[in-house]
């Protein structure tokens, strides 16, 4: 079994109009290899659900979101996100804003398969206000609380950066926090791998290396090999995020032309080089808080 | 001690009360004054409280502010974002946290100013406020009040839900401490409205209505208790030895 696969054969899945996922969080582990090359590609119109990073920020900053799915957009150290802001303020993209514990609820009813999960949570906010689509549920026992009944959120496709894999699939993410991203493989028809390493199944390191493998293979479509794919986030513990570099993509909010002149519609590896070289980024220390 | 005590200090342990009496729960300030109350909370009065690293991992001791050894970090527990969300469902947490926006019924905004299609100033998003203010206690700090932040009718975008439905928490709900850069309240005036308990140094009552933009019950013109030595110690020598706090005010 082989599922690794290039940048094109990730772009050739994908199509107008999809609803596509993203793991990591904030400015951590986000797939950003894969994010720059839907930016330079035709795809548009996309729907994005993700717990938003430099990921929500670049798609919206080339216009390729229609509809963002979202608890938050921040850049961790910066805490907000100047492109997506730019989006929002100009009215240029539809949301539906929703509870970080919703966007989980609904990625695990999808993962479920279940039409939706009850939960308490969105009541008495204008969360419900905005997002007409919302539906209650009665509890059908004694108590008969109104709950609100998040729907599952499907994903045609999600987009997961992780530390290590091998080539039929089997995923490893060692950084302490895997976030959500088991429950967006398991919410997606596809799934889309980066990593760091794609190692030997021999080099995974057994029973040790198997407590980081947080969703099994059968979910995972194809591998590509990106060292250094999660910059300018972090990928513990193999590098942090690149603040310097994240002050400058902010920055570009204002004129973006000259950051994406510099950064952007080249390959992986020639990015890596403009941004400084794989050498420099693995020295980035992780953030301390 | 001979330093003259900062508002920031002040601010620090008035909010430290916040996590008074709660137990073994976790305990979350976001920000600086917050984080530094939670930690002075756990050397204090409450130290059965889990705190984390800022990142994953629960530790014995507060995190100091600023740059620190982190090899020293005793690790007691695990905290990915997924057990945060478990663990804040079930109630067992108290968070303080700065919103942008918040009003008499004590709803909360960090998510947009203005109109919501195409905010003026796009903010954060709702991030976790829609299931930590239904779930669990939690307390508010807010640097500067004004009635750009303390607003007159609703808050731009609810983001935390308000006393107004507080039968919709199944009995969590509760705003528990309100510390400012003026005074001290909370919302147990009538009928669930801000009431001021006491006012910092050089604070009148009058300063405390002009920037309210709503009604605050007056019920006291007392002066907040001013750190103890021990929480003077605390502050200075182990939570934030760089005084990382006097950015707050600009002290």
């Amino acid at each position: 079994m082989d599922k690794i696969v290039s940048y094109k054969d990730v772009i050739d899945q994908l199509s107008d109009g999809m609803t596509i996922g993203v793991g990591g969080w904030g400015a951590r582990r986000k797939p950003m290899s894969l994010i720059r090359e839907i930016c330079q590609s035709d795809i548009k119109d996309l729907t994005v659900v993700s717990y938003g990073g430099p990921d929500v920020g670049l798609l919206c900053a080339h216009k390729k979101v229609k509809k963002l799915i979202f608890g938050f957009v921040s850049l961790d150290m910066i805490p907000l996100e100047s492109h997506f802001r730019q989006a929002r303020q100009k009215n240029e993209i539809e949301v539906m804003e929703l509870d970080e514990g919703m966007v989980q609820w609904g990625l695990r009813a999808a993962a479920m398969n279940l039409p939706f999960l009850p939960t308490r949570v969105g009541l008495g906010t204008d969360v419900l206000t905005h997002n007409s689509e919302l539906e209650y549920v009665t509890s059908p026992y004694s108590d008969a609380e109104k709950l609100v009944a998040m729907p599952a959120l499907k994903l045609d496709v999600a987009l997961i950066h992780v530390n290590k894999s091998d080539e039929k699939g089997n995923t490893q993410i060692i950084g302490p926090d895997p976030f959500f991203d088991e429950l967006f493989a398991r919410a997606a028809s596809k799934t889309f791998v980066s990593s760091e390493e794609v190692v030997s199944t021999q080099d995974l390191g057994g029973k040790d290396g198997a407590i980081f493998n947080r969703f099994e293979r059968s979910l995972v479509t194809g591998i590509l090999h990106a060292p250094c794919g999660a910059h300018p986030t972090s990928c513990a513990p193999n590098y942090g995020f690149d603040i310097k570099h994240l002050k400058e993509y902010s920055e570009a909010a204002k004129s973006f032309d000259e950051y994406s002149t510099k950064y952007l519609n080249r390959t992986h590896q020639d990015y890596l080089d403009a941004v400084g070289g794989s050498d420099a980024i693995l020295k980035i220390p992780l953030p301390q808080f | 001690m001979s330093e003259s005590i900062t508002l920031s200090e002040i601010c620090i342990s008035a909010s430290s009360k916040a996590w008074e009496g709660e137990g073994e729960i976790l305990a979350t300030g976001i920000g600086l004054i917050p984080r530094i109350a939670a930690g002075l909370a756990k050397l204090t009065h409450n130290p059965d409280l889990m705190m984390t690293d800022g990142e994953t991992y629960l530790i014995s001791q507060p995190a100091p502010m600023g740059k620190r050894d982190i090899s020293h970090d005793l690790v007691e527990g695990y905290m990915s974002y997924s057990r945060v969300f478990e663990n804040l469902w079930g109630g067992k947490r108290h968070a303080m946290v700065t919103p942008t926006q918040i009003d008499s019924f004590g709803q909360t905004n960090i998510s947009a100013i203005g109109d919501y299609n195409s905010p003026k100033v796009q903010l954060l998003g709702v991030r976790g406020f829609p299931g930590n203010f239904i779930n669990h206690k939690n307390s508010i700090f807010i640097p500067n009040h004004s009635v750009k932040t303390f607003v007159s009718g609703a808050v731009d975008m609810v983001s935390g839900m308000g006393y107004q439905n507080k039968d919709l928490s199944n009995g969590k709900f509760e705003i528990k401490l309100v510390v400012t850069n003026l005074g001290v309240f909370d919302f147990n005036g009538k009928d669930d409205s801000l009431q001021l308990l006491s006012l910092h140094p050089g604070v009148s009552v009058d300063d405390v209505i002009e920037n309210t933009g709503f009604d605050v019950i007056i019920n006291s013109d007392k002066a907040t208790p001013m750190p103890t030595d021990n929480e003077l110690a605390c502050i200075r020598e182990i939570l934030d030895p760089q005084g990382i706090r006097n950015s707050i005010f600009g002290e």
